[in-house]
């Protein structure tokens, strides 16, 4: 008798909640509450912070010196002139020659996209053995390359002046190519080292079972799911090789200048006016490959970073 | 062991060592495995089951001891010429190819004609029933169907042994239960030598021909399962299979004018209807014997007999476990749940010797 009693009981304080009409959906919430101001503010003021110098480049860049004389940093072009982007590129002078940052720009390119293909190849088979072919000795190789990343470059520098000169490398592109390989053989290899250590053991096993070997198991298994990390790997080294002015400076010769050091030769030419805009102009341009590579693959960087951090 | 003698061996592995630093996993292990046996490794985690597998799969190198497959020495061969396959845990499918790929690759590795891999595709898949699969990728696959095309994989290569290392453990109950069903009908058809390692004592009954029971890096006991769960060798193993567990009760072997008897406080029951297997002296001994081996209410006749208050009963289902003291330690007994009791009522106890199986101090059979 209790049992339909309490239900009917229960029905009418259901239908006296239902009838009230009270909250339903999504509670609202207003747009400029305390705490949105706060983040977007302080969003707002970090980004403008970091873009400002940015901002006065490109307007910088985009105008002609008379204007640049009258002072006003902040304020757009009146005359937009891409003249001082055309100098940059293929007339500025760095000491005797006068032919632009296009000379830099492509020995750039002929020192970043073999040093890139070299150390990565080099790199992910070292990773792979240390992580899934346990072999004597494998700790303590590690240990070493692991140690080799924390060496500053200053103490290698005359020593590796010294090795190059020695197999005939010294002042060649060659020689930097193998530098940028050797230097970045530790980060790299700990990168992959990590990410295939991340991927199932009984993976490896089970293509082992099958009968596939060393190489047989890179290509066909671990090859085809490793896209993020190699992807990482190469914005990492692209914009590391990229940017570098020291190795440059160091190991090659003047015409074989990278383009940051001819970059830094353009701006402190000591000779005649200071063509600003022209200096901005050429900033941007050697700028603009990192900055093209992150954009394009930004999503993948980011997951492939994550994908590895998973297991140290 | 005489069902040994006349019939080939498939798998051997004698003296075998192995020890992860100063942990000794394995201590010099023989285990010899019929042609066409279907052999599971059971015991606790930590034990040593899978060190074992993956010796015999060659996917660990060898300190110490042999092991031949098919009579051959294979200690030192690589492993896909060993002739086995080994089918994982966690499936191991390479995420990147398709179910069709995933069963072709040793064979590609293999360098086999093509339309031989195709054959063999196309018979494993009717075997498995995963043809309509073929071209879908792991992610695309339920737990169950993975595991099918992680045994295709196994089936494809022709291989003379199948090593099971926890398949079914990922996968939920109900589903489990079908799969070990499922693995027992293909060993059935095949008639392959299978090595199947499980922590499930229910899979290991189940499945086996025979039980390897492992503790600490030593086989504790190899035979059949009726065997294991009947005459235990020792405690270990005693407790380790029967869900609900042995019961134990602690006292002392004494001899009387009448012959043996096992003697706890307040009890004293005969022994002359048990199959002694060595020797018995006097001394402290463990009487076990397992619930539903124990008679309730069920009248004379019983070597041993005894009156006691039910203190709890667990209805499971099907059967129901009443807990009562005897010779004042707990004492399960299992009976049908028509026939239970209440808690509190006076029950009888009846225990026949023959099917108890006693221990000595240090717990191997009596």
């Amino acid at each position: 008798m209790s049992g339909p009693a309490i239900l009917s009981a229960a029905a009418g304080v259901e239908a006296l909640a239902l009838g009230a009409g009270g909250p339903q959906g999504p509670k609202p919430r207003r747009a400029l509450s305390r705490r949105n101001v706060f983040v977007y503010g302080t969003l707002l003021v970090v980004a403008v912070y970091y873009l400002l110098p940015l901002y006065v480049m490109v307007v910088t860049s985009l105008k002609g010196m008379p204007e640049i004389r009258l002072g006003n940093v902040f304020s757009p072009p009146v005359e937009i002139t891409f003249e001082p982007w055309a100098r940059a590129w293929s007339s500025a002078c760095t000491g005797l020659n006068c032919d632009g940052l296009s000379r830099g720009f492509w020995n750039s390119v002929r020192i970043t996209v073999p040093s890139v293909v070299l150390s990565i190849a080099i790199a992910s088979v070292n990773g792979y053995a240390l992580a899934n072919w346990r072999f004597k000795g494998a700790e303590i190789f590690f240990a070493i390359l692991i140690v080799g990343a924390f060496i500053p470059y200053q103490v290698m520098l005359y020593p590796i002046v010294i090795i190059l000169r020695e197999i005939g490398l010294y002042g060649t592109l060659t020689g930097l190519v193998l530098v940028h390989s050797v230097f970045g053989m530790p980060i790299l290899t700990l990168l992959f080292r990590n990410y295939f250590a991340s991927i199932p053991e009984e993976l490896f096993k089970a293509a082992r079972v099958d009968g596939a070997g060393f190489w047989g198991i890179y290509v066909h298994i671990m090859l085809p799911m490793s896209l993020p990390i190699f992807v990482v790997a190469v914005i990492l080294q692209i914009t590391g090789i990229w940017n570098d002015f020291l190795f440059g400076v160091v190991y090659t010769k003047p015409d074989l200048y990278p383009m940051t050091v001819q970059l830094n030769n353009i701006v402190n030419a000591t000779m005649g006016v200071k063509e600003y805009n022209v200096n901005m102009a050429a900033t941007l341009i050697t700028g603009l490959v990192p900055l093209v590579v992150y954009f394009v693959s930004g999503k993948l960087f980011v997951r492939g970073i994550a994908a590895g951090a998973v297991k140290g | 062991m005489n069902a040994m003698a006349q019939t080939a061996i498939s798998v051997s592995v004698r003296d075998l060592s192995l020890s992860f630093g100063a942990v000794k996993v394995l201590k010099s292990l023989n285990l010899d495995v019929a042609e066409g046996e279907f052999v599971v490794l059971l015991g606790p985690s930590g034990c040593g089951k899978p060190t074992l597998l993956n010796c015999i799969a060659g996917l660990l190198d060898i300190p110490e001891g042999r092991v031949f497959i098919k009579g051959r020495n294979v200690t030192w061969e690589e492993l896909a010429d060993r002739g086995i396959g080994m089918v994982f845990q966690s499936y191991a499918l390479y995420p990147q190819m398709s179910v069709e790929r995933n069963l072709s690759f040793g064979l590609r590795v293999a360098g086999m004609p093509k339309d031989e891999i195709a054959r063999r595709i196309a018979r494993a898949a009717e075997i498995l029933q995963i043809e309509p699969l073929l071209k879908r990728k792991p992610a695309a696959l339920s737990g169950g169907q993975r595991q099918r095309v992680a045994i295709g994989r196994a089936l494809v290569r022709d291989v003379d042994v199948f090593l099971f290392d926890e398949p079914l453990s990922n996968l939920d109950a109900k589903l489990r239960s079908e799969l070990r069903v499922e693995i027992k009908l293909l060993h059935r058809r095949l008639k392959n030598t299978m090595i199947y390692v499980t922590h499930d004592q229910i899979e290991a009954m189940t499945l086996a021909d025979r039980i390897a029971v492992m503790k600490g890096g030593v086989i504790q006991q190899f035979d059949a399962p009726q065997v294991i769960y009947n005459r235990p060798v020792n405690r270990f193993v005693a407790g380790f299979l029967g869900s609900p567990g042995m019961n134990f009760l602690e006292g002392r072997l004494e001899q009387a004018a009448t012959g043996w008897r096992f003697a706890a406080e307040g009890v004293s029951i005969p022994l002359s209807t048990y199959d002694f297997e060595t020797t018995p002296r006097p001394g402290p001994a463990a009487f076990g014997i397992r619930p539903e081996h124990v008679g309730l209410n069920s009248g004379a006749g019983w070597p041993f007999s005894a009156s006691a208050a039910v203190e709890v009963v667990e209805p499971m289902g099907s059967d129901t476990l009443v807990w009562l003291k005897l010779a004042g330690q707990n004492f399960s007994v299992r009976v049908t749940s028509e026939r239970a009791p209440r808690a509190g009522e006076m029950v009888t106890v009846g225990l026949d010797p023959l099917r108890a199986s006693l221990f000595d101090d240090v717990g191997n059979r009596l």
